[in-house]
C-alpha cells in the first residue's frame, strides 16, 4: 500500500518536474498509438463499411473472422510482425525492425480488425429503409455510403476509442518489434516492463499512472466530440 | 446545419491527426540515422537491468556516431539473434554456449571484458541451512534435500546455464521436481518472485544488489570458484551474413575493451552500492579469473 502511494507520488513529482525522459516517452506513445489507430480507421471503417454493406457468400464467415480478429493476442502479432521485418526476413530490406515504424505496423495491426468490427456492426445496425430512402432522394451510391458513416458515428467513435485504448495499453508486440531502446522506441507500456525488472516499483507505478491519465484525457476529448453531436 | 457542423467536426480531426502523423514522420526521420550507423546489440537483462549500459552506450554513441539500438534478453536468445544473423555485436554471459557459437562460425573475436559471481540468495528463515557454506553444489544438495523452494530463471539465460551446471555438478535432477519452480523471466522479476514465495534463487550479484532493498533476500551461498560468472563481447560473423553491420560491430568491442571503458565499469555502482558491481578484466585469461 505504501508502494502504491509512493508511486502516486512519483507520478506527480514526474509531472510536475516536466521530467524530459517521461515526456519523451509519454509523447512517443501518444503519436505511435495515435498513428496506428489513424491508419486502423482508415481501413477498418472502410472495409467495415463494405463488408456490411455488400451482400456475398460466406458473409458470416468473413464477419466470424473479423469478430476473431478484434481479440488479436498482441504477442502473436508482435512475433509476426518480427519474423517479417527483421534483416533476413521477406520484408528486411525496409530495415524497420526495432524502429517506432515497426511498432506502428504491429499496432495498426492490432487496431484495425477492433475498428472494423464495430464499424461493422455499427453500420449493420442502421434501419434497413434508410439506404432505400437516401436513394430513392436522388443521392448517388457513394453519396449513400458517406451519409450511413455519419449516422453511425456515435459507435464510430467509440470504435477509434476501443482501437486507441487497445494499442496505447498493449506491450507484448510493441517490446518485441520496438525493442524498448531508450529515446527512441520505449513506450509508456515498455518502461513500465522494464522499471518493474528493475525493482523500480514506485518508477514503475508512476508511468502506469501516467498511461491512464492519457488514455483517460484522450478519451474525454473523444467523448466531447460524440457527446456533443449527440446533444442536438 | 447540422451536416455542416459534424462534417467539420471530423475534418478537424482528421487534420489534426494527420498533423500528428507529420510531426511524427518528422521526428522519426530526424532520428534515424543513416543504414549503417544502427549496431543492434544483443545482450542480458543484467547489463540493463543494472543501468551499467545506460551509463556506456551514450559515451559510445557521442564518441563515434554511431546509434546503438540495445534489445535485453536473455543470453540464450542473444545468441540466438546472433546466429540468425539479426544482431550486429553481443555482450553475453554464457561461456560454454558462447563456445558452442563461436564453433560454429556464428562469431568472431570472442573478448573478455568483465566479471562479477553468482550468489544463491535465500529468505532470511533459510530452512535448507546453507548459510556460509563454501561449495554451490553442497547448498544445492541441502536444498533438495530439504524439499525447500528454489525459484528458476528457466529462460535459458546465461544464469539459467550456470545453474543447470550447478546441478549437474550436484548430481541432482531438479526439473520436474515439487520444490523447483521456472519462472521464464529475467532475473529482476525472478528475484522479486523468489522473495514473495519465500524461495531460493541463483543470481548475479549486480541484479541482486541494484534490487535488493525492495528484496528481503538474504546472501546465502558466495565465494565459491564454480559461481564466477564471466562476460564476452562477440562480433557476429559477416561472413555467414552480409548484412551484418561488421564495421559497427567492432567499433562497439573495441569500446567496450578500451582502458577508458574498463575504468567505468570498475568504479560503476560503487557510489550507489558500496561495491562495485562489475569487475574489468579486458587483456585478462579466463583461467586467472577471481585469483
Amino acid at each position: 500500500m505504501e508502494l502504491i502511494v509512493q508511486g502516486i507520488i512519483k507520478a506527480f513529482e514526474l509531472l510536475i518536474s516536466f521530467d524530459p525522459e517521461v515526456m519523451g516517452i509519454t509523447w512517443l506513445s501518444l503519436k505511435i498509438s495515435g498513428t496506428a489507430t489513424f491508419i486502423s480507421l482508415f481501413i477498418g471503417v472502410s472495409t467495415g463499411t463494405i463488408v456490411a454493406l455488400t451482400n456475398f457468400p460466406g458473409k458470416k464467415l468473413v464477419i466470424s473472422l473479423i469478430n476473431t480478429g478484434m481479440g488479436l493476442p498482441p504477442v502473436v502479432v508482435g512475433l509476426f510482425v518480427t519474423i517479417l521485418i527483421w534483416r533476413n526476413g521477406p520484408l528486411g530490406f525496409l530495415d524497420i525492425l526495432y524502429t517506432p515504424y515497426a511498432m506502428i505496423i504491429a499496432q495498426a495491426i492490432i487496431a484495425t480488425p477492433i475498428v472494423m468490427g464495430i464499424s461493422l456492426a455499427a453500420i449493420q445496425n442502421l434501419p434497413p429503409n434508410l439506404r432505400l430512402q437516401i436513394l430513392s432522394l436522388g443521392a448517388s451510391r457513394l453519396q449513400m455510403v458517406w451519409i450511413l458513416v455519419k449516422e453511425s458515428k456515435l459507435p464510430l467513435l467509440a470504435a477509434v476509442m476501443a482501437g486507441f485504448g487497445g494499442v496505447i495499453s498493449e506491450v507484448g508486440a510493441s517490446i518485441m518489434v520496438g525493442g524498448n531502446i531508450k529515446g527512441y522506441s520505449r513506450v509508456l507500456t515498455t518502461a513500465t516492463v522494464m522499471e518493474t525488472g528493475k525493482g523500480n516499483f514506485d518508477v514503475a507505478i508512476a508511468l502506469g499512472i501516467i498511461l491512464l491519465l492519457l488514455a483517460f484525457l484522450v478519451n474525454l476529448f473523444l467523448t466531447q466530440v460524440q457527446q456533443r453531436q449527440q446533444q442536438r | 446545419m447540422k451536416m455542416f457542423r459534424s462534417s467539420k467536426v471530423i475534418l478537424t480531426l482528421m487534420t489534426a491527426v494527420f498533423l500528428l502523423v507529420l510531426g511524427a514522420a518528422n521526428v522519426f526521420a530526424a532520428k534515424q540515422a543513416p543504414k549503417q550507423k544502427n549496431i543492434i546489440l544483443a545482450t542480458t537483462t543484467s547489463t540493463q537491468d543494472t543501468g551499467l549500459l545506460d551509463t556506456l552506450i551514450p559515451i559510445f554513441e557521442k564518441e563515434t556516431g554511431y546509434f546503438v539500438k540495445t534489445i535485453a534478453v536473455g543470453s540464450g536468445q542473444a545468441m540466438a539473434m546472433g546466429q540468425k544473423g539479426e544482431a550486429d555485436v553481443l555482450l553475453v554471459h554464457s561461456p560454454d554456449a558462447e563456445k558452442k557459437f563461436m564453433s560454429e562460425g556464428n562469431g568472431v573475436n570472442r573478448r573478455l571484458v568483465m566479471h562479477n559471481d553468482f550468489i544463491i540468495v535465500g529468505p532470511a528463515s533459510d530452512p535448507a541451512k546453507i548459510k556460509g557454506l563454501k561449495s554451490s553444489a553442497e547448498a544445492l544438495k541441502s536444498i533438495a534435500k530439504a524439499n525447500a523452494l528454489f525459484v528458476s530463471r528457466g529462460d535459458n539465460s546465461g544464469t539459467h546455464a550456470k545453474e543447470k551446471t550447478l546441478w549437474k555438478k550436484a548430481q541432482i535432477d531438479a526439473e520436474g521436481q515439487k520444490w523447483y519452480q521456472q519462472t521464464g523471466l529475467g532475473m529482476g522479476q525472478t528475484l522479486n518472485v523468489a522473495a514473495e514465495k519465500k524461495g531460493y534463487t541463483l543470481t548475479d550479484r549486480g541484479t541482486y544488489l541494484s534490487l535488493k532493498k525492495n528484496l528481503g533476500l538474504n546472501i546465502l551461498v558466495e565465494g565459491d570458484a564454480a559461481l564466477l560468472n564471466i562476460y564476452h563481447v562477440i562480433e557476429v560473423n559477416a561472413i555467414k551474413w552480409p548484412k551484418v553491420n561488421v564495421n559497427g560491430a567492432k567499433a562497439f568491442a573495441d569500446f567496450m575493451v578500451s582502458k577508458r571503458t574498463q575504468n567505468i565499469i570498475k568504479t560503476f555502482g560503487v557510489k550507489k552500492y558500496g561495491s562495485p558491481l562489475f569487475f574489468p578484466d579486458a587483456g585478462k585469461k579466463v583461467e586467472n579469473l577471481g585469483k
